[in-house]
Formats: structure tokens, C-alpha cells, sequence
């Protein structure tokens, strides 16, 4: 059986399981006068029936889908004849593929390869045996979990506690999956970057501290122009210069913004603009990359042309300045949570002894709001750091080493999705760069976002 | 001290009013840069729109020809329209070439007829292939049809008489459409293939169904994985976990997880989905998980909230009637806190819809020609045919671009106007 119908199935088996374990509860309180008599709701004997009915049988079929195709790849590669046993990790993934080939009937083996049909024809049984054998156990499985859950019901089973507890497993093995996924996101650059770095090209210190930035890897040795260099310092003079810009736009934009909305703007001015504000954070940066690349470079471009300027059509520039405009919502949303978070006394203070509003906002509110208003920057600093699409679309690839805005240059996440896109080879430096610019893009923006966070919610607990 | 006692004394409302007009004036402008950032937000917003929709709106119509069409068996090499072998070996095109040529009979060299040829798009002879499987009687017989223009004729055709045309086209074939312009031969109709189709090379023959179906396989794993993870998880946080380090290093992660760069979870997704789960590559699925991945840390984070704001009240009444914590959540808290996560559900998936970064490691960017139909179809998303698009070098393809954009804005509007319609709706004040 397919292993989907096999799931089917085993809902079914469930559902009945279910309605089973009930009715032997109702029918065992009848005699006792009522369910009223009995330990748990009726619910609660059937959940208990259903959950002894599929969890066994599900963790087996977890367990059966992680063993599953290595030990039947293991069994057919021990069965090949001593003289076609491939030596090493890479042979050995050849031969597999292409027993695989001749399995599926994708591929005819040549006349002199018995030795790989057979293989196949191995594979192809062994295959279908699992596949019976998986079934026969689950389904089994399934009817002996649930006829135990079943003939444990009984009026003093405490079955509401048992099932609460399983939920409560659940809902806690949900809670974990962050947990995971941070794991997932570190176990994945760091052993990539690990292989990265015991490749003899590339040294840690060349790679933070070199200039130049050619990721191709010459094929034969004479090539020309294809040196294989990674020191990453271009790529993040450019990360920084694109940031900046961005920053140089969304700041003073986002925070006077923020201050314009929180204390002087009406209540009618503020229900529209704060939303209207907002619809530019929810823009998708493939738009915002559209628009930089399309439209804003040419302009700046014909622009710088006629003042005499030379602007490169994808300019560093088009590409920060489009991003900045991006993160003012960010940057005024949060400078908004914590203007409004200063307590209304200070201002009746500083208003009480004369002060005109700006002044009660430069000199009272700001320096209060300082903190959490620095930690929302530094939020939109590690945002504009791991932005992606625009610079993609928008910025180049030359890893130039300039401060230039209106020059050319590239990002670490534009390197990560030019190396990444099209063929990945595992095993190239070119490939797993990617996942040391990943590992550094990481843990700066980690830093960033800890620092952040840590200085946002100190600052509200001040004044709550 | 006494000279000061003979210098006119000088009060300290003196001093205030000297400066008062000076700090008036400071006032007006530090109102007027609020003013300014604000109206420089809203005008990046009107100068976006009107950009996308100056550029994408013409992709909703399309130019057909009008030519008159034999589907003459000898050059189509079709003498039986029931036999599958002489259909599928037909040439179409040559039908089409025919067609250009008797409307142009004064075209005669080789160069100048491979141009004429290039005014009508591949797609006419698709179109005819068509007709003539739904009708066979059409064999042999003359027809008068409107057939799908190149796109280079398209762009022409669009900017006659408004701007400065840029493209791929010579002086000849301009000078053919100006004269299928005069005859009223050539015509504007509603883009039905910009819905209907896949990708294609050929941008009078691509369209965004496929995307957008991909995208909708997509959302639809994120939305069945997210939600249920999501809020199990906000539940678990906000109403079980005891106060150690345990459930406060959770809470770090969930916070810092929803501020890692999306590239991440590309990264993620092709070294643990891909090279490690052996997960098709391209698929609707793998980008569903890794989508899944990125949008819970946003869910859990508006469920928390939500389920925070049902009063503690609601709680210690359903104790007190005897239910056991788990019953008070599921029976009382979940459905007062559910709008709530609904809502915040509605945002993630719309953050999940616009979202391209991660989805391009994981190979999503494949050239797809065939609407998806499952979920384990190679398949690609709005916002990365948008990016597909937007590198193709073909002109026609900008005016696609703004278009494809334009739908995938009206689907985030919707969303979120759906959002803000069930927030006003349902959620409780208490």
C-alpha cells in the first residue's frame, strides 16, 4: 500500500478507535447509573483509545521513513559482485543513480552490466517487501494500540489526565520547533562552512580579511581571469555602504515621522497616515527591487548625467535609497511604540515650565525614548543587512571597494544568491562560500537583533 | 554686583519674550520637517503605485492581427484530421507564414520575408492547431481571424502616437504594422493568455497562472503546517510554561528567529530540506516548509498576544466551574483569542506570499512552462516570476513585470483587508 493510502487508512482506524473507546464508556457507566460515575468525560476515554490506536503506529512510520532507504541502498550495494564495488563516496553515488535509473526503467542496462540489472531488480523487491511489510506492521500496530487503549477503559481510569498529558507533550513539542529551527539554521552554515574552510584555497583570515572577491574556480589550470579568491572584506564595504544609505533615508524620515504622528498629529490625521505608512512595509522587496532597478537607477542615472556626474546604472545609491524607503514604516512603527510609551507627566513637566513642544520633544522626550529608539535603529540596521531581493535586482556584481555611492557595488546577500542560484556543487569552494557569507550574515545580524531586543524590552519594562 | 544693580534691569519675562520669536519660529520647523518625512513616505508610495501602474498597464491587453487564413492541407500536410501522427507533425506555422505573405503580397526577398514572418507570434499557430482539433471541417477552408502579434509588434503598436518607442524591431516591419494600422487590421483585445498560461520565452505567451498556482500550493502547506504549529506553540508559552530558563531561551529564539534575514531560511532549506531530507527540488512543498519555518515565529508572536488579551477573568470563571487547565484553554480561551490568530495568521501568510529571497536556493527560479498541478510539481511563485521577469531582456517583459506585480498587490490588499475587516469585526474589547 502507498505510503498516503496507508495514512488514510490508519485515520480511519482512528475514527474508530475513537467512537469505540466512548461507547465502552458510556456502556460501562450505564450499569453504575450514569456516566456521571465515571472518572473522565466519555470524550476522554475515546481520545484515549484513538491516541494508543496512532501513536505507536505513527512513530513507527517516522522511524521506517529515516531507516528506510539507506538500509535497502546498503543491502543492494553489499550484494554487488566484488569487482564493480565502488571505492569511494562519490563512485558509489554514480553507481547508485544509475541503478536507480535501470529500477525505474528510465535507463536500459548495457549488455555487459548483469550485474547491475540484477541490482535493480533487488532494489525494485526489496522496495516492494518494505513496503508490505510496512503496512502489515502498521496496520497491526494500530488494531493491537487500539484494542489496549480500549480494554483499559474502565470508570476509574484517569484517562482525561493521560490524554492532557499527551496534548500538553504536543503543544510543547510545537514550542520547540523554533528551538529546531535555530539549530537547523547554525548546524547547516556552520558544518557548510567548516567544509568551506578546509579547502586549500581558503584561510579564516583570508577570507575576513582579503580584498579581492572572485568566487569562480579556474577548471583547468591556464585558465585566464579565474583565480578563486574569497577575501570577503569588498562585499562588506558594501553591505555597509548600501545599509548606510538606506539608514541616511529611513531614519530622520521614520523618527521625525514617528514624532510628527505620536504629538502632533490629530487623531484623524494619525488613523490615516499611520496605515497609509504602513502599506509601504507590507510592499513586497521584489517590487521594491522592480522599481530600484527599472526605474529609480535610470532616473539617477539621466540625473547625475546632467549634472555632469558619472552614475553607474546600478548604482549604490538607487539600490540604499530604495531600501531606506522600505524601512521608514519599520523605523517609525517603533519609534512610535516608544514615544508613546514615555509617560504623559514628563511632557505635562516640561510643558508646565514653558517649554515649546519641540523643545518638551528634543529635550524631554527624545533623550527618554533614546534607548528604545536606538534599539528600533538597530533593528532596521540588521533588516537593511540581510535584505535581499533589492540588491539583487538592483545592485551589482562587481565587488568593488568604494565608498562612492554612485558606483557600483555588490552585497553579501547578493553573493549568496548568485553562488546559490543554478548549479550547486557541494563539493567546490564556490558553492560553500555561500554558506560562510551565510554564517557571517548570521551572526552579525544575530548580535544585532539580541542587542536590540534586549535594549527595546529593558526600556518598556521602565516605564510600565 | 553693583554695576549690575545700575545697568536697566533686565526681568526674566524680558528674556523669554527677546527669544520668544526665535523659538516660535524653531517650533513651526521642527513641525514642518514632521510634516515633510510624512509627505515623503505617502509621495514614495503614489510615485510606486503610479510607476507599476503606468508600466503594467498595458499588459492587460494584447495586439492581434487580422489575417486571412486557408488551412490549406498540401502546406499543412494534413489530409486527415483524425490522424494524431499527421496533426502532430503539422505545420501550423507555415499556415500562418502563408497568410503574412497573401496580406503582404509585395514582400518577396528571403531577408525581408524571415521579418514579415516575425510579426505574428508562435502563439498564432498554437491558436490555429486549435481550431482546427475542435473543427475539422475547417480543412481546406478559408478563414478570417485575429492572430496573436509578436510581442516587439505588440510594444510598437502600444506606443504609436504616445512615447518614444524602445525595441527590437526594423523599419520595415514598423512600416507593416503602420500599414495593418491603417487598414484597422490590427487591434487591442483583453490578454486572456496573461491568465490562462504558464511561463514562457515568448512574452506574448506568458502568463502568471502558473505562479500563481504555485504560489497558492505554496501557502496552502505554510497555512496548514503554520497555523497549527503556531498556535500550539503561542498556547504552550502563554498558559503552560513554567518560568525557567528553559521556556525563556524559547522565547529568545522565537524573537530572534522573527528577525533573521529571510536568506537564511534558504539557506536552511537547501542544506537541510534539500541535501539533507532529500526533499524534490523546485516544488511547491519545499518551499511550503521553508516558508512554514519563517512565518511561525510571526504567528506565535501575534497568537501570544492574542491570547493575552482574553481577561483573566474568562479563566478563573471556567476553574472555578471545575475545568481542568487544559479544558479552560481549549474550551474558553482558544475560541475568545482565535479572531485574534486568525488575524495574525493572515499577516504572516501575506508575508509569506510576497516573500522570494529564500524560495530562489531552493530552486524555485527553474523555467516552468506547465501549470502545476500538485503539490510535488515543479512549480515557481508570484514574487519570483516577478523576479524572473524582471531579468528577462525583452522589452515586452517590463510591461508583464508591472503587470504580475499588480496582481500580486491586489492579493496582499485583499489579505490584508481581510485582516483589518475580521480585527474590526470580531475582536472583543474588554
Amino acid at each position: 500500500m502507498q505510503t498516503a493510502n496507508l495514512i488514510i487508512v490508519l485515520l480511519a482506524m482512528v475514527g474508530i478507535a475513537y467512537y469505540m473507546g466512548r461507547g465502552r464508556s458510556f456502556a460501562l457507566a450505564k450499569p453504575l447509573g450514569g456516566i456521571r460515575h465515571l472518572n473522565s468525560l466519555p470524550f476522554y476515554y475515546g481520545a484515549q483509545t484513538a491516541i494508543w490506536c496512532c501513536v505507536p503506529s505513527l512513530i513507527l512510520l517516522a522511524l521506517w521513513a529515516l531507516f528506510d532507504e539507506p538500509i535497502i541502498t546498503n543491502v543492494v550495494l553489499s550484494g554487488l559482485p566484488e569487482a564493480i564495488q565502488p571505492q569511494t563516496v562519490a563512485d558509489q553515488n554514480l553507481l547508485l543513480n544509475r541503478i536507480e535509473n535501470i529500477a525505474s526503467g528510465a535507463l536500459a542496462a548495457g549488455a555487459d552490466e548483469q550485474a547491475l540489472s540484477a541490482a535493480a531488480d533487488r532494489l525494485n523487491g526489496l522496495r516492494e517487501t518494505a513496503q508490505w511489510v510496512l503496512t502489515a506492521a502498521i496496520l497491526s500496530l494500530a488494531v493491537l494500540g487500539g484494542l489496549w487503549g480500549w480494554r483499559r477503559v474502565s470508570p476509574k481510569l484517569k484517562a482525561r489526565n493521560q490524554v492532557e498529558v499527551v496534548f500538553k507533550s504536543t503543544l510543547l513539542a510545537c514550542a520547540c520547533i523554533a528551538i529546531l529551527t535555530t539549530l537547523g539554521i547554525v548546524f547547516s552554515v556552520v558544518f557548510e562552512t567548516i567544509r568551506f574552510f578546509s579547502f586549500d584555497e581558503v584561510t579564516i583570515t583570508g577570507f575576513i580579511f582579503g580584498t579581492e572577491w572572485s568566487p569562480q574556480i579556474a577548471i583547468r589550470a591556464d585558465q585566464a581571469g579565474a583565480s578563486g579568491s574569497f577575501g570577503a572584506v569588498p562585499l562588506f564595504v558594501g553591505t555597509l555602504l548600501i545599509s548606510f544609505i538606506a539608514m541616511v533615508v529611513a531614519v530622520p524620515v521614520g523618527l521625525m515621522s514617528a514624532i510628527y504622528l505620536a504629538e502632533y498629529a490629530n487623531p484623524r490625521v494619525r488613523s490615516t497616515a499611520k496605515p497609509l505608512l504602513e502599506i509601504l512595509a507590507g510592499i513586497p522587496t521584489v517590487v521594491y527591487g522592480f522599481f530600484a532597478a527599472l526605474t529609480v537607477a535610470p532616473f539617477l542615472r539621466e540625473l547625475g548625467e546632467s549634472m555632469g556626474l558619472d552614475v553607474s546604472s546600478e548604482s549604490a545609491l538607487a539600490a540604499g535609497g530604495v531600501m531606506g524607503i522600505m524601512i521608514i514604516p519599520f523605523v517609525s512603527s517603533l519609534a512610535d511604540d516608544v514615544i508613546t510609551a514615555v509617560p504623559q507627566s514628563m511632557r505635562d513637566g516640561s510643558l508646565g515650565l514653558g517649554a515649546t513642544k519641540s523643545e518638551t520633544i528634543k529635550k524631554v522626550i527624545f533623550p527618554a525614548a533614546l534607548p528604545g529608539i536606538v534599539g528600533g535603529v538597530m533593528l532596521a540596521v540588521s533588516r537593511a543587512i540581510g535584505e535581499t531581493m533589492i540588491v539583487v535586482m538592483a545592485a551589482g556584481l562587481a565587488a568593488n571597494m568604494t565608498a562612492n555611492p554612485l558606483d557600483t557595488v555588490t552585497t553579501v546577500t547578493v553573493q549568496i544568491v548568485t553562488l546559490l542560484i543554478g548549479d550547486q556543487e557541494f563539493d567546490s569552494p564556490k558553492t560553500l562560500a555561500a554558506f560562510a557569507l551565510g554564517l557571517m550574515l548570521f551572526v552579525v545580524t544575530l548580535l544585532l537583533n539580541l542587542f536590540a531586543l534586549r535594549t527595546v524590552k529593558k526600556y518598556r519594562e521602565q516605564y510600565d | 554686583m553693583t554695576d549690575q544693580a545700575k545697568a536697566p534691569v533686565e526681568s526674566t519675562i524680558d528674556k523669554v519674550n527677546k527669544t520668544l520669536a526665535r523659538r516660535y519660529r524653531a517650533e513651526k520647523r521642527f513641525r514642518l520637517y514632521g510634516m515633510l518625512s510624512i509627505g515623503f513616505g505617502l509621495l514614495a508610495l503614489v510615485v510606486l503605485f503610479t510607476d507599476i501602474i503606468s508600466k503594467g498597464k498595458g499588459a492587460f491587453l494584447q495586439s492581434y492581427i487580422q489575417l486571412e487564413v486557408t488551412y490549406d492541407s498540401d502546406v499543412l500536410g494534413v489530409y486527415d484530421v483524425n490522424d494524431e501522427d499527421q496533426m502532430a507533425l503539422a505545420n501550423f506555422e507555415g499556415v500562418v507564414k502563408q497568410a503574412l505573405r497573401n496580406r503582404f503580397p509585395e514582400v518577396s526577398s528571403r531577408k525581408d520575408k524571415k521579418e514579415l514572418y516575425q510579426l505574428a507570434s508562435l502563439g498564432a499557430a498554437f491558436e490555429l492547431r486549435k481550431q482546427l482539433t475542435a473543427d475539422p471541417q475547417l480543412l481546406g477552408k478559408t478563414e478570417t481571424l485575429w492572430l496573436l502579434a509578436d510581442d516587439d509588434i505588440d510594444t510598437y503598436y502600444k506606443t504609436i502616437g504616445g512615447e518614444e518607442f524602445i525595441g527590437a524591431t526594423s523599419d520595415k516591419q514598423r512600416a507593416w504594422t503602420k500599414s495593418l494600422v491603417d487598414a484597422d487590421e490590427i487591434e487591442l483585445k483583453f490578454n486572456i493568455n496573461f491568465f490562462t498560461r504558464g511561463d514562457s520565452r515568448e512574452p506574448e505567451l506568458a502568463g502568471i497562472w502558473g505562479a500563481a498556482k504555485g504560489s497558492f500550493f505554496t501557502l496552502l502547506i505554510t497555512l496548514v503546517l503554520s497555523f497549527p504549529i503556531g498556535v500550539a506553540a503561542a498556547i504552550y508559552l502563554e498558559e503552560f510554561a513554567p518560568k525557567n530558563k528553559w521556556t525563556d531561551l524559547i522565547e529568545v529564539n522565537i524573537n530572534n528567529l522573527a528577525a533573521v534575514p529571510s536568506i537564511i531560511f534558504g539557506l536552511l532549506g537547501l542544506a537541510v530540506f534539500i541535501n539533507f531530507f532529500h526533499t524534490p527540488r523546485s516544488t511547491p512543498i519545499v518551499a511550503g516548509l521553508v516558508l512554514t519555518l519563517m512565518t511561525l515565529p510571526t504567528i506565535i508572536i501575534s497568537s501570544r498576544a492574542a491570547i493575552k488579551a482574553v481577561p483573566p477573568s474568562i479563566r478563573q470563571a471556567a476553574m472555578g466551574m471545575g475545568a481542568s487547565p487544559m479544558q479552560v484553554v481549549l474550551h474558553h480561551v482558544l475560541p475568545l483569542a482565535m479572531p485574534g490568530m486568525l488575524t495574525g495568521s493572515i499577516i504572516g501568510m501575506a508575508q509569506a506570499l510576497g516573500e522570494s529571497a529564500p524560495l530562489l536556493m531552493i530552486g524555485l527560479v527553474a523555467f516552468v512552462v506547465d501549470v502545476p498541478g500538485a503539490i510535488n510539481d515543479p512549480a515557481t511563485v508570484l514574487p519570483v516570476q516577478i523576479y524572473l521577469w524582471a531579468d528577462s531582456p525583452e522589452r515586452a517583459f517590463v510591461e508583464k513585470t508591472s503587470a504580475a506585480i499588480m496582481v500580486l498587490l491586489a492579493f496582499l490588499i485583499a489579505m490584508n483587508t481581510l485582516a483589518v475587516f475580521l480585527r474590526k469585526r470580531l475582536e472583543r474589547r474588554w
